[in-house]
């Protein structure tokens, strides 16, 4: 859109700027509470300058939370949901677009109505799940008879049990379940011209080999868009985590973040806390500040 | 023996019937053009042919072997796409070697039949470009490239040479021709350009509404139009068609306004027909026409004029000296030239059969004589 009416470009350019220092403040003010010591932070009004005491403070927060080892947990839980999601969406977008089955529309329609419910809706039968991934299975022979008939034949009474709490697996698969990934790539696959799959086919190409040689290399830039998205999802992950993970040693960096909030009749030492939400900032604003190039191209898909 | 045989293939969508039992044999090297108006069903029978598209009814052969069940590239055709379909992100190189790759020949193989390809075409200097960075000619090349690095029986083109412009459309129609006389396969190109089929193809078929409706060399199609059809879809400017009558005696027209022309040989047909003649074969004579439109076509002149009747005629005149908007004017439908179509089936009427082949026969090659006044 080319409009030239200079009260939109002033109204515009005001609405930027309000919504820059909207998201700003926050974080101006989180930097300067990292800087203060204790009196500082508490005191009132509120500081607007930072203080000299940022190096300790953040030292003070990596120690106290442990941070080496949640970063580590964190990292990995992020970038195993952002390749898994990858690989589902990919997948299950290639089988509705390229491939003409029967449940197609159901499959897409199912998928769909999956953006109503996120994990917080579903939050209690998932966390059943997790505590047994194959209790499903177990209610199914139980209700049909077999753990019954298998227990008289054999004397082994059957339990199913796989547990996937205070586990990666248990961490990172419920996560990767969304269906925005995979929206994303339907519309990207929807303009694959027709004839380049037929070229495909006529040079003898199956279609897994058609998605490694020519649709992989095709969606890099959507795949540095939801990978983006993906990371910075994961990283700020924060019921999920502190309902799967019971054990100190399997918390996320947010988990371990909340737990140093300070309750009760504690010290109130803000200062610690916005040191450890700043560190905690770092991770998902390197992501973004690197894939930024791609990730504008692979959602505006100019290039094809 | 026939590289292709179609027998009563049928292609349905839904209650639409897209291609309706045709059969087609295709001789072994021969260049054939599927010509017809856009939706006739050319572009699905190349593409059952092809394997891209399943085939309903009938038995599709190739090279003597039944094809319907078998996948694309088990057909032993390569085939060139209307917007070349090259994959973006491959070289040129890459892009031509690909069919080499996934059959699984190894580097140094594809390398030299890359090279090889790539020489015959005139790309070598273009391989390590990507398809984005040549014009629409070279991108073509790298497609048919693409498609003769297989060394396939059979050639498919579904419009290739459309979404080039003009001049370089006429340069890639010779090359493509030179190409096949060089390699010797049998190649099949759909178009919907008549210049194109005319000047391509061996053997051409005609095709519409699901249907073939005439096939032949093109000299034989040109001259002897099978169908009302074929007759005002062939030939630009179009056959001129005007009703006209059979008199009782059988060897006599007679068309709207009275005139009475005479046929070179009597037909068995009575009553209603459809006369027609090329703009090129009408002649200067007694036949009173007014001039409404004369349109400068560089090489002569169209002239579109009207009998005293109210029947459009269309025809050619020396383009430096046409005659004027308004004028009236004095034409001959010579009795030889003339075509007799049935006006409800649209079926050809024997007419002079004799006497037309001889004179198809003298002429020999593609040589129009325009009537002057």
């Amino acid at each position: 859109m080319v409009e030239r009416r200079p009260w939109l470009d002033i109204f515009t350019h005001a609405l930027l700027l309000l919504s820059a220092v909207a998201l700003l403040v926050p974080v101006w003010l989180a930097f300067v509470a990292a800087t203060k010591d204790v009196v500082g932070v508490n005191s009132v009004p509120i500081h607007w300058l930072p203080g000299p005491r940022l190096t300790e403070n953040v030292a003070e927060a990596w120690r106290r939370g442990g941070f080496a080892s949640r970063f580590t947990t964190s990292l990995i839980v992020a970038v195993g949901v952002t390749l898994g999601k990858i690989v589902l969406a990919m997948l299950a977008a290639f089988a509705i677009v390229f491939f003409s089955w029967r449940a197609r529309v159901l499959v897409f329609w199912a998928i769909f109505i999956t953006l109503m419910l996120p994990l917080e809706v579903r939050i209690v039968p998932t966390y059943a799940v997790a505590a047994n991934a194959l209790a499903p299975f177990q209610a199914i022979l139980d209700a049909a008879g077999l753990t019954g008939l298998i227990e008289a034949v054999s004397g082994i009474h059957v339990a199913l049990q796989w547990r996937l709490l205070n586990s990666y697996p248990g961490l990172i698969l419920p996560l990767i379940a969304t269906a925005t990934g995979t929206f994303l790539y339907r519309q990207f696959f929807l303009t694959i011209p027709e004839e380049l799959v037929e070229a495909a086919k006529m040079d003898g190409a199956g279609a897994l080999r058609f998605l490694w040689d020519v649709l992989v290399p095709l969606s890099r830039t959507t795949m540095a868009a939801l990978a983006t998205i993906m990371f910075v999802y994961a990283w700020n992950q924060y019921l999920w985590p502190l309902l799967v993970t019971t054990e100190p040693e399997r918390s996320t960096v947010m988990v371990e973040l909340s737990r140093m909030v300070p309750r009760g009749d504690g010290l109130p030492e803000w200062n610690i806390v916005m040191a450890g939400a700043l560190l905690a900032m770092l991770p998902p604003l390197a992501v973004v500040v690197l894939m930024q190039r791609w990730f504008v191209r692979g959602l505006v898909q100019t290039e094809k | 023996m026939a590289a292709i045989e179609l027998t009563g293939v049928s292609k349905t969508y839904g209650t639409n019937m897209a291609v309706r039992e045709v059969d087609l044999a295709l001789p072994e090297g021969a260049f054939v053009v599927i010509l017809g108006p856009s939706g006739c069903g050319k572009s699905t029978l190349l593409r059952m042919v092809a394997g891209l598209e399943a085939i309903n009814a009938g038995e599709l052969r190739i090279g003597g072997a039944r094809m319907n069940e078998r996948e694309p590239k088990d057909r032993g055709c390569a085939m060139v796409f209307q917007n070349y379909a090259l994959y973006p992100h491959m070289s040129v190189a890459e892009n031509i070697g690909y069919p080499l790759k996934v059959a699984g020949l190894s580097r140094a193989e594809r390398k030299a039949r890359v090279a090889e390809v790539a020489g015959a075409l005139e790309l070598a200097p273009l391989l390590d470009r990507r398809p984005g960075q040549l014009s629409g000619g070279q991108r073509q090349r790298v497609a048919i490239g693409r498609a003769m690095v297989r060394h396939p029986k059979v050639f498919l083109f579904d419009e290739p040479l459309s979404n080039l412009d003009a001049k370089l459309r006429v340069q890639m129609r010779l090359e493509l021709r030179r190409l096949h006389e060089r390699l010797g396969a049998t190649s099949v190109l759909v178009t919907h350009d008549q210049q194109e089929a005319m000047t391509l193809a061996d053997h051409l078929v005609v095709m519409n509404a699901g249907r073939i409706e005439q096939q032949g060399t093109p000299r034989e199609v040109y001259a002897r139009p099978a169908s009302l059809f074929v007759a005002g879809f062939l030939g630009a400017p179009a056959m001129n068609l005007l009703p006209a009558e059979v008199l009782a005696s059988g060897d006599t027209v007679r068309l709207i306004d009275g005139t009475l022309l005479r046929l070179p040989e009597p037909v068995e047909r009575r009553g209603a027909v459809m006369l027609g003649i090329r703009p090129e074969h009408v002649a200067a004579g007694g036949l009173a026409a007014k001039v409404e439109m004369v349109e400068d076509l560089g090489a002569s002149a169209l002239v579109h004029a009207r009998l005293a009747g109210l029947a459009p005629l269309a025809f050619h005149s020396p383009a430096e000296a046409p005659p004027l908007r308004g004028a009236e004017v004095g034409l001959d439908l010579p009795p030889s030239r003339l075509h007799l179509f049935d006006p409800a089936g649209g079926a050809r009427l024997p007419l002079g059969v004799g006497q037309i082949r001889q004179r198809a026969r003298a002429e020999g090659g593609l040589s129009v004589t325009s009537a002057s006044l």
